[in-house]
């Protein structure tokens, strides 16, 4: 199994799991999901297009992190599976 | 939108202004009869049997020894062992300590509870509506106002009294528990219709007691009233955070340069990491320029006794010690005076100590672009902590200040409104964040005064939009509309509604 991790679990950071799948799977846990889930999923969502991805498993557990830091920790656990498995 | 009378039972009026109660007469109570003399007891038990206590009765509490408190704890525990129904507990505070009272409230022991703040598993509880009674908060002034005019009527008061003498007379100056000032217990002293001191320790005799033996009816010698760890508040820690210590700094600026901070000036702070780098900030100014200030009060800190000790404070006006540093100094500085809840911020006494300050330094959970604050309930309504000496002192101190990050864990902390209202914005001032300092457009006087001297203001508006801006724009959330308690204004209307937690 492919696998990559980035982030951690502090406040204002996000702790993002990739894994390889035969579909795109996007599972957000939030600390401010009541505010911010559907913004969270469509960053990452975007994130992956952009990085023209269309099949992954996604575990983001967030703790508040802001947009830019999510797309960066997804990118590199992304990165982190693919190096790890080449 | 509805009103908010439309929530309220009739014999509740709600908050009209926060200076409507100069228009209205101070009502007292008698105080309670005087014990011809002080019994004592070996258990809680005696004391519950001596009482003749009974279902329906209102018990009170103070949280002078905050989350090291045995004694709620203990009461509790003679309630359901004795099966007593539909109690309520009057604490100053609930801690996460006080967690066995959840047990109480699921099982109709305890129905009522009525707090000026609230955190921890007790807070929980009553956010998920298990409580039967409406949860009442007070503010800390509004609580000795509620005793005093009857609005509390407390059947007895259970006060945990780090030491006790051979007469009756209590203090928290001395003991294994020993806490400090005991100022949220004095209304229920005087007010009670009995008063038993538990405590864990004896002595021959106590000089100037804080509790005096006349209104004892009872004290109940325990195996241990509380841990003195558990007495050091969990807030009170200077932020090293560098977006926190730049806001301390620029509340310093300004205050500074609105000449608060001169020979005599008094002052008051919060226990948040802000609020104490703030006065670090303050300290500093007071060395480099040689001023010296009349007196700080509230929640006294290791810092202010530092301050104290070195001459830069003349006198430490305490209604609770935040720390042991600051108990230690109660009991060896004679300018370290402890005042009574009432004497603090009761806005009925003829010149409480909140009235004489020049400035507060003062958090929020929220705050929305009318500058009311909530540091009642979290954004999803979630009870987390109350006002406590917050409504009191934004509406005694000449200037108001807010401190607060612009986001908390991506959370903007300007609203359009607040989720919960605990201090109306015509009490609140000035707001500073990382991103800049807000005046409220009431305050001409100081908008025009912070102008002159360069300082950059910025609209409240454009703060809650710059951090929209950063975190993306917030759901709107819809409420939940069961009413699970009331914010007590200190005059004692109704300014907000709990609601169940969404």
């Amino acid at each position: 199994m492919k696998i990559g991790m980035a982030g951690s679990l502090e406040s204002n950071d996000a702790l993002i799991t990739v894994k390889e799948s035969s579909v795109i799977n996007i599972e957000v846990q939030s600390i401010v999901d009541a505010f911010y889930h559907d913004q969270i999923v469509q960053v990452i969502q975007s994130t992956l297009d952009a990085a023209r991805i269309n099949a992954i498993d996604v575990v983001c557990l967030d703790k508040g992190a802001l947009d830019y830091t999510i797309k960066a920790r997804l990118l590199t656990a992304i990165h982190r599976m693919e190096v790890r498995h080449e | 939108m509805s009103k908010l009378s439309d929530y309220l039972p009739p014999d509740f009026k709600p908050f009209v202004s926060s200076d409507a109660y100069k228009q209205k007469q101070r009502r007292l109570i008698s105080e309670k009869e005087q014990s011809q003399s002080v019994v004592f007891l070996h258990s809680v038990s005696e004391v519950f049997d001596a009482l003749n206590l009974h279902d329906g009765m209102t018990f009170s509490f103070h949280h002078h020894l905050r989350n090291g408190d045995k004694v709620i704890g203990l009461i509790g525990e003679e309630v359901h062992r004795r099966g007593l129904k539909d109690m309520t507990f009057a604490a100053s505070s609930l801690f996460p300590n006080h967690a066995s009272l959840v047990d109480l409230i699921k099982e109709g022991n305890v129905s009522g509870i009525i707090a000026n703040y609230a955190n921890g598993p007790v807070a929980k509880a009553i956010s998920m509506g298990l409580l039967k009674k409406p949860f009442i908060m007070d503010t800390h002034g509004g609580r000795a106002r509620a005793i005093e005019s009857g609005d509390l009527m407390i059947d007895v008061a259970f006060i945990a009294s780090p030491a006790v003498d051979k007469a009756g007379n209590g203090t928290g100056r001395f003991g294994p528990s020993a806490c400090g000032t005991l100022g949220y217990a004095i209304p229920d002293l005087h007010y009670a219709k009995k008063v038993v001191l538990i405590s864990d320790y004896q002595m021959d005799h106590i000089e100037e007691a804080e509790l005096n033996h006349r209104y004892v009816d009872y004290v109940v010698m325990v195996d241990k009233i509380g841990d003195s760890e558990g007495i050091v508040s969990g807030t009170t820690k200077v932020t090293r955070d560098p977006v926190g210590r730049k806001i301390a700094r620029d509340t310093v600026m300004v205050l500074d340069k609105l000449g608060l901070i001169k020979e005599g000036f008094s002052m008051q702070t919060g226990a948040g990491g802000i609020s104490l780098a703030v006065v670090e900030y303050v300290k500093d100014l007071m060395i480099r320029q040689n001023i010296r200030a009349r007196f700080a009060s509230g929640g006294i800190t290791g810092q202010y006794v530092l301050m104290h000790e070195q001459g830069l404070v003349e006198t430490l006006y305490d209604v609770q010690c935040f720390d042991l540093r600051a108990a230690k100094s109660y009991r060896e500085n004679r300018r370290h005076v402890a005042i009574s809840a009432s004497e603090y911020g009761n806005p009925f006494e003829p010149s409480p100590i909140v009235d004489q300050l020049d400035f507060v330094v003062l958090g929020a959970t929220e705050i929305d672009l009318n500058f009311n604050v909530n540091v009642t309930t979290d954004s999803l309504g979630e009870i987390i902590g109350g006002s406590g000496g917050h409504a009191d002192t934004a509406h005694g101190a000449k200037v108001t200040v807010v401190v607060t990050n612009l986001l908390k864990a991506r959370l903007p902390i300007i609203k359009e409104h607040v989720t919960t209202l605990t201090t109306p914005g015509s009490d609140i001032d000035i707001l500073v964040t990382e991103r800049g300092i807000a005046v409220n457009p009431i305050r001409i006087d100081l908008m025009n005064q912070l102008k002159q001297k360069g300082i950059q203001i910025v609209k409240i508006e454009d703060l809650m939009q710059l951090s929209y801006q950063i975190a993306g724009v917030p759901k709107t959330l819809s409420h939940e509309k069961t009413i699970i308690g009331y914010v007590r204004y200190r005059d004692g209307s109704i300014i907000d509604v709990l609601y169940k937690k969404m």
